[in-house]
């Protein structure tokens, strides 16, 4: 049967650049909040820096997906309505409902951000001590749960927004959101890595980081099989298998060997996370790509 | 010619020429810019519907066999058919386009046609992945995206769209719809007596997103068309809960995970404490 008429939508490195970003903000926010959950008194410090790389990470993000826009100054136009005034806003299109978790993310990822700079000493506001009191507590945790909700969001959402599209690949791909949500929870975990080890005392939680990273990488090397069963039913898997893309797969796969195996790289500690790192970038690139070209 | 209540292009590909005026007159009326020359594998020199082309006449050169397809030869073409089709947005009830659009720039008009507000759109090209008949363009030099406007401007000043007025077969049809689903009927009923059997109407019912405000009478399969059956023609919103769900089942997945990798040590600090070893 003749392939029906469909347009790729143009979108490349920029988009690529944001999805990874993404899953490294949103993953970012859900491990510190699961450090301070569950972790012991000496994991705060790990969670810190979780904090600190999630704002920053997540600062990158809209100006990316501006720049992927036709008109860039019309970002705005995610949230209002320029036409007919009032918000801008569809359940139903993932784009829509992205741009405002990655609005209320922010807002909570900023303040855990400012939280923890307290909290280290390194910013010594009134504004920053009373926001840091605030989330002493109780309300605190609630804080960490709300935003991990919206960073876990915001990390696999992305996933979804290709599935819910009429291109080949993506729309066969439901398990999408899924997969970039644990993708992105494998990269931020190996960027924590990267960042706490030798560094005391975060340097402490670096275990149970890589112990929560391999289970990360597990997850996602599930949800990988998944999306290749899902396209292969739809007969598309050999779009997914050119040669160039198999190499982008094999930067997937040892990504994935090294989150799963971090304990055994003692000789190149920081190549595992890196390798990690590259491999979830690599991810995002040949589903993207592959789907356009 | 002024129309009320939703209106319609019935193209009836089985009079088309191939003649372009369509073409011609929709760059001309919208200031859409020429294409630059080229020589593609067919008459077909327009290629695709996007940003700066908006109707598009379509070579369809596999001739279809005489057996079953044409029970008495007409003496045009020694009873072989070479299929064109003038194509164009099909303006659907159930538009992916609409669908998707994050910024409410593609909104339905008064006339029940599916127009893109230049003013609002911010070029993310969402619509572009959603359409599943490849119309929609990007425009470099403006920054959006581009499709039939179905005249917009002509129906507001009580005009027909330009393609439809300037067809010389008149395989382009405008009115509204009721009225020409009535001549798709009898000229479709028309054509199988004749014994056109592959003959058929492409949109005119809800089973292609839900109709089409630019319907077809085609005289192969869609897939011929290179359109969606019926089955494949499904809204990109089908897999907002199985990709959301699976989001949430991962997620889920993920908090185990933490949990089990983080608790573990507090439990074990506990056990620690207890037999005197202490909290490292």
């Amino acid at each position: 049967m003749p392939e029906q008429l469909v347009r790729a939508p143009g979108w490349e490195w920029w988009i690529i650049g944001y999805f990874f970003l993404a899953g490294i903000a949103g993953g970012s926010y859900a491990i510190g909040t699961m450090l301070r959950l569950w972790g012991v008194a000496r994991d705060e410090a790990a969670a810190r820096v979780a904090f600190l790389v999630s704002f920053p990470v997540l600062v990158v993000c809209p100006v990316f997906l501006a720049l992927d826009l036709g008109q860039l100054t019309r970002f705005w136009h995610m949230l209002v309505d320029a036409g007919q005034g009032g918000l801008a806003f569809k359940l139903w299109s993932p784009m829509s409902v992205g741009s405002w978790a990655l609005l209320i993310f922010g807002a909570f990822s900023v303040v855990s951000f400012v939280e923890a700079l307290a909290l280290r000493g390194s910013l010594k506001l009134v504004v920053a001590s009373a926001v840091a009191r605030a989330l002493s507590g109780g309300f605190g945790r609630a804080w960490n749960v709300a935003g991990m909700l919206f960073g876990l969001f915001v990390a696999g959402y992305t996933g979804v927004l290709l599935a819910v599209s009429n291109q080949p690949l993506w729309s066969d791909g439901w398990a999408l959101g899924g997969l970039f949500l644990a993708s992105g929870l494998t990269g931020a975990g190996a960027l924590l890595l990267l960042l706490v080890r030798s560094r005391a005392p975060a340097a402490a939680s670096e275990g149970a980081i890589a112990e929560a990273d391999r289970w990360f990488a597990i997850l996602e090397t599930v949800l990988i099989a998944v999306f290749l069963v899902s396209v292969a039913a739809s007969g598309l898997l050999s779009r997914l298998l050119d040669p160039w893309w198999l190499l982008l797969w094999v930067v997937v796969a040892a990504g994935l060997i090294a989150s799963v195996t971090h304990d055994r790289w003692r000789a190149a500690p920081r190549l595992a996370p890196l390798l990690a790192l590259v491999g979830v970038l690599a991810l995002r690139a040949v589903i993207v790509l592959s789907a356009q070209l | 010619m002024a129309v009320s209540g939703p209106v319609g292009f019935f193209t009836d590909t089985s009079i088309c020429i191939g003649c372009k005026a369509c073409e011609v007159a929709c760059k001309e009326w919208n200031e859409l810019p020429g294409n630059p020359p080229a020589f593609l594998d067919s008459y077909d020199n327009t290629g695709q519907l996007d940003a700066q082309n908006w109707r598009h006449v379509e070579f369809t050169e596999t001739v279809p066999a005489n057996r079953g397809v044409i029970v008495q030869p007409t003496s045009i073409a020694g009873g072989q058919a070479w299929l064109m089709m003038s194509d164009v947005c099909k303006h659907c009830q159930n538009a992916s386009c609409l669908d998707v659009c994050p910024t409410n720039a593609i909104i339905r008009t008064e006339f029940d046609t599916v127009f893109i507000r230049q003013e609002v759109c911010n070029g993310c090209r969402d619509c572009i992945s959603a359409c599943p008949f490849g119309v929609i363009g990007f425009s470099e030099k403006t920054g959006t995206v581009h499709k039939c406007t179905f005249c917009y401007d002509r129906l507001q000043a009580g005009m027909q769209p330009a393609c439809a007025k300037a067809c010389p077969t008149e395989s382009i049809k405008f009115g509204s719809l009721p009225a020409l689903y009535k001549v798709a009927d009898d000229r479709l009923a028309l054509l199988k007596t004749q014994g056109y059997t592959k003959a058929q109407l492409y949109g005119r019912d809800g089973s292609i997103y839900g109709g089409l405000n630019a319907f077809f009478l085609l005289m192969d399969e869609p897939a011929t068309y290179r359109l969606p059956e019926k089955q494949r023609a499904v809204l990109p919103d089908r897999n907002n809960v199985p990709g959301y769900a699976t989001g949430v089942l991962t997620a889920a997945a993920a908090l185990v995970a933490g949990l089990l990798s983080f608790r573990r040590r507090r439990m074990g600090d506990a056990a620690a404490a207890e037999t005197g070893e202490g909290v490292r």
